[in-house]
């Protein structure tokens, strides 16, 4: 299958390692991954920050560059869930019947990584090694939005050589929210302290994730306490082997 | 006082930063709320057609809505042909004062109260109080926060931020009750001695309603603790105070909200008092009936196409209780006595989007959506937050962060502008950089950097990594080489 990257902004910015290990997981799964360089955001900061009028350019700019794409699949719940479920609110609070139609076509061709391995692709074994102490935090908008369920757990179940510890309230937000990490700060950081304490109680070597905006909002306060633990994308931990480790 | 209106005083961010740092409350509502989430999860379970009751809930309220001149003129009519009065009030001023007069008309320069968040919109105790009537809050909570002089926390359990034994010091204190335990068999004991008296010799009682049926012209309180139903039945007058939005049209509906309302908020099959009156009947309960419909600002949540929805509303309080940001900050940083994700896209709505500090509590969103999933009635809260912001940001004047967004949608719009902005950026952190993340930003991101590392920019994009390999096609099993993103934690870092 010809797979098409959605990598997302942050990623490509500031965690392009992740962007690298999906490319390869997915290759050595035997697609082929095309990245179309017209890509830039799929635009949830403007629409949920309520600056929905310049949302809509960059919602059109998607759309513009993944119209004729068979699949697109991101390592991000969060910009996925953008695409699936806000990007129809937005044509349809616009007023533009077009842009309606053709997001609610291609939002049937755009995957989060695991749901796409998982519920389209009918795997859970990926041939990944990692061998090391990991709990994983459904995020938000993977689990409410997306529904993706089970699909990272079962994936991570058959990482060789990988120790899977429940995280306790996982189901709790981690308090990143996007600006609301900046506006409500202090409100947020209470969220996240919860947060970081359930994941330094299950003594894990790292936390994982579908999404590196809450990590980095996870790992930038595990980071501040000189945890010790470390945050990781599920996508590394996935496209790990014997032979390369990324991360 | 018990009461305190919708107008919060200050922005959300403000009231919040104070109300974090009450240790004290938030281990009080982690263990009120955790307790009451698992409740719910419990007794939603036992409900096999539980989605679909939701659905069906929602639709009942949407085509009550979609008619509500129709239901309420209905109602109307069905209450006064069994013997009560009706009368419309557009804001809190009228309502008060319809209360307030009906109250003097009898001559009661004291009256109970049923527990009613309606009242507490309109702020009525403080409105009686003008006139020289002395509001009783009979339910325990209600009565907590009135002899406390503190505010509603939380919509179904209003003195939930207070513990046992800071009631017992409170009882003790104001009710002169003699307690030599927190226990709360001692502490409800106390209060019945209390109200007891006071549902035996007031005249006037007034309430407010869960639902009301057109058809019958029934009105309907569910309660736990039996005082509602001593309030609507022991004193002669009983006033009912309730939005336009509560009406129902048949008996059927209300049944539908009989077995969602319970599980969602008390999460129980049924309450332990479910009091229905119709009008009046010679002999039997009050002699005078008064229904005060209100609106304050309904009628302009029913014209917005999206905001609408909130009107569902049956105030179960689930959204509360599954809240990660409800958990922390509580009620009081709401600023309203409609707290927590409903209360972040009612509050603002019902003051018309026009209250600046109202306007914040749309922001105080993780966006998680725990609330939307646990709402009986499938109110989209997230999306109606969302929808809200865009209110708000389309209002605003322009500043600091209207700009920075501006720019940065601009950058996003073309692929080179954002690949040249990531350079910039790169070379534009480097004073900041230290062990290869960020422990200090300026202004608005300041918020971030105060308990929060920001990793560094690494060397490469995705895509400048994504052009050098189709450039150089890496061998098979190549280790990938390449930076390692800098997020990760320097060894040297560890302790």
């Amino acid at each position: 299958m010809t797979v098409d990257l959605f990598i997302t902004c942050l990623n490509d910015a500031l965690f392009p390692r992740t962007g690298e290990a999906t490319t390869r997981l997915l290759e050595r799964l035997g697609h082929s991954v095309r990245f179309n360089e017209a890509q830039t955001c799929c635009g949830q900061m403007h629409f949920n920050t309520g600056y929905q009028r310049e949302a809509l350019g960059i919602i059109r700019q998607f759309v513009n560059v993944f119209r004729d794409s068979e699949v697109v699949v991101a390592p991000s719940g969060s910009c996925v869930a953008m695409v699936r479920d806000l990007y129809p609110r937005a044509a349809e609070w616009a007023g533009d019947h077009a842009l309606l139609r053709e997001v609610m076509d291609l939002g049937t061709r755009v995957f989060e990584l695991s749901e796409f391995l998982v519920n389209r692709l009918g795997l859970e074994d990926v041939g990944a090694y990692y061998p090391h102490r990991i709990t994983y935090h459904p995020t938000c908008h993977a689990a409410r939005v997306l529904r993706v369920g089970e699909a990272p757990l079962r994936l991570l179940q058959k990482v060789r050589g990988l120790t899977l510890v429940e995280l306790p309230a996982a189901d709790q937000c981690c308090g990143f929210g996007g600006t609301f990490s900046v506006k409500n700060a202090d409100t947020s950081i209470a969220m996240m302290g919860d947060k970081v304490q359930n994941v330094m109680s299950t003594r894990a070597e790292a936390c994982t994730a579908g999404d590196n905006s809450c990590l980095m909002h996870i790992g930038g306060g595990l980071s501040r306490l000189r945890s010790g633990t470390r945050v990781v994308h599920l996508a590394e931990i996935l496209a790990s082997t014997e032979q390369e480790v990324f991360a | 006082m018990s009461g305190g209106g919708i107008k919060p005083d200050v922005t959300f961010a403000k009231a919040a930063h104070g109300t974090l740092e009450n240790a004290q409350m938030r281990r009080n509502l982690r263990h009120a709320t955790t307790t009451i989430r698992e409740k719910r999860l419990r007794a939603v379970a036992e409900v096999a057609d539980w989605q679909e009751l939701r659905t069906h809930g929602a639709a009942v309220k949407d085509h009550a809505m979609a008619n509500l001149g129709q239901y309420l003129e209905e109602l109307e009519a069905s209450v006064q042909r069994a013997g009560g009065r009706v009368h419309w009030a557009r804001g809190a001023t009228e309502a008060r004062a319809i209360v307030a007069q009906i109250a003097h008309s009898h001559g009661a320069r004291e009256i109970i109260k049923v527990k009613s968040i309606t009242t507490d919109e309109i702020e009525l105790n403080g409105g009686l109080a003008e006139h020289g009537i002395h509001a009783v809050e009979t339910d325990l909570a209600e009565l907590i926060v009135q002899l406390a002089e503190d505010r509603p926390s939380h919509i179904l359990v209003p003195a939930i931020h207070r513990n046992r034994s800071e009631i017992r010091e409170l009882f003790q204190r104001k009710l002169g009750a003699e307690l030599l335990t927190d226990e709360p068999k001692a502490l409800a004991e106390a209060a019945r001695v209390y109200l007891r008296e006071k549902f035996l010799t007031t005249k006037v009682a007034i309430s407010g309603a869960n639902f009301a049926i057109a058809e019958s012209g029934t009105v309907c309180v569910v309660e736990s603790e039996g005082n509602g139903r001593m309030c609507v039945t022991l004193p002669e007058v009983l006033v009912s105070v309730m939005g336009i939005e509560k009406v129902l049209p048949t008996w059927e509906d209300a049944a539908v909200f009989l077995r969602l309302l319970p599980r969602s908020s008390t999460a129980e099959r049924m309450n332990p008092y479910n009091s229905f009156w119709s009008g009046v009947r010679e002999g039997d309960g009050p002699q005078e009936f008064h229904l005060v419909l209100l609106d304050n600002g309904r009628t302009d949540v029913l014209a917005d196409e999206v905001g609408r929805q909130t009107l569902r509303c049956i105030r179960c309080s689930a959204c509360l209780n599954v809240c990660p940001v409800y958990e922390r900050t509580g009620g009081h940083a709401y600023g309203s006595v409609y707290p927590g994700p409903i209360g972040a896209i009612l509050t603002p709505q019902l003051l018309d989007m026009k209250d600046k500090n109202a306007n914040t509590l749309p922001f105080a969103s993780s966006l998680c959506g725990a609330c939307y999933d646990a709402c009986p009635v499938k109110i989209n809260i997230p999306e109606v937050l969302i929808y809200l912001r865009g209110k708000v940001a389309a209002d605003k004047s322009p500043n600091i962060e209207s700009i920075a967004m501006k720019s940065m949608a601009w950058i996003m719009g073309d692929a080179r502008r954002f690949e040249m902005a990531i350079r910039l950026a790169r070379i534009g952190q480097g004073p900041l950089v230290r062990d290869g993340a960020i422990h200090w930003l300026p202004g608005m991101l300041g918020g971030w950097t105060s308990a929060r590392d920001m990793p560094a920019m690494p060397k490469q994009s995705f895509r400048e990594w994504w052009r050098n390999r189709t450039s150089h096609p890496p061998a098979a099993h190549d280790p990938a080489g390449g930076p390692i993103a800098p997020q990760r934690p320097e060894e040297a870092e560890r302790p």
